[in-house]
């Protein structure tokens, strides 16, 4: 569990080495340690505070799909960087049992939980760059990234 | 973290004070819906001013507790919403709805709403 210092993560982005923190996820409490880490990384990185909010609804979401559809896996948090900006990469991985029909999962007002249906559609909505693989029976990760505005 | 809820007259006033996970929501639920008829409240007012995120859960929760508490004949006001947290509410594609019972305090911290009917 890496959580560092502001002066320590720009000397980190320099030296092209990410801090990584890993979040396993098994249960509802493990969903708000999540997007506390998410939160405290964004805000070591000088995100806004509404940028701060959005991610850390974004790392939610992630975390409680994770619990609902897969019973467990991890969230992983890490400072990354483009050409000007630094950002935060969260990636959610599960073992579970997949998702049939990503399309699917991606249009508005589709859920197979019963839930409200705009988990996948509205996490990107929340986030700059959106990635999903999922393998039916195998699992899912979804990767996000959010730059500093 | 239990919510602690307090009767002011006919008002219960539920104030969050940290983050909440998914069993705390269900549990504040469980509570307030339980407290109306007890306390024989017309209005229950639920601070989210200690909220950093309100998720879909959180806000699905919000919503049913808010039309359980009108089936037992109270309304419910949501107070203390963060700027950045209704942003995030909005870009997610979330409501609290107006039709089924749950409304948004005019402002946040009143203590006096006027309860309808």
């Amino acid at each position: 569990m890496i959580l560092v210092g502001n002066a320590v993560v720009e000397r980190n982005l320099a030296a092209g080495v990410e801090s990584e923190i890993h979040v396993p996820i098994a249960s509802d409490q493990d969903v708000v340690v999540a997007r506390h880490k998410g939160r405290a990384l964004a805000t070591e990185l000088g995100f806004s505070g509404r940028d701060t909010t959005l991610l850390a609804t974004a790392i939610s979401e992630l975390a409680r799909n994770i619990v609902s559809y897969a019973g467990r896996g991890e969230i992983v948090l890490r400072t990354t960087h483009n050409s000007d900006r630094p950002g935060v990469m969260v990636v959610a991985r599960d073992k579970g049992p997949g998702i049939a029909s990503i399309e699917q999962a991606l249009r508005e007002g589709y859920s197979t939980s019963g839930s409200l249906g705009l988990g996948l559609p509205g996490v990107r909505r929340l986030v700059d760059e959106f990635e999903i693989v999922s393998e039916f029976g195998e699992g899912t990760t979804v990767t996000v990234r959010k730059w500093k505005g | 973290m239990e919510v602690p809820i307090l009767k002011q007259g006919e008002i219960l006033i539920a104030t969050v004070q940290a983050a909440l996970t998914d069993s705390d929501l269900l549990q504040l639920r469980r509570a307030l819906v339980e407290k109306v008829a007890q306390a024989r409240a017309r209005g229950i007012i639920i601070d989210v001013t200690a909220m950093d995120v309100m998720d879909s859960f959180a806000s699905r929760t919000m919503r049913e507790m808010a039309h359980m508490i009108r089936l037992r004949g109270a309304e419910t006001v949501i107070v203390g919403i963060q700027p950045d947290v209704a942003f995030a509410m909005v870009q997610l594609g979330l409501s609290m709805g107006g039709h089924d019972g749950c409304r948004p305090g005019r402002r946040s911290g009143v203590l006096t709403p006027k309860f309808t009917g």
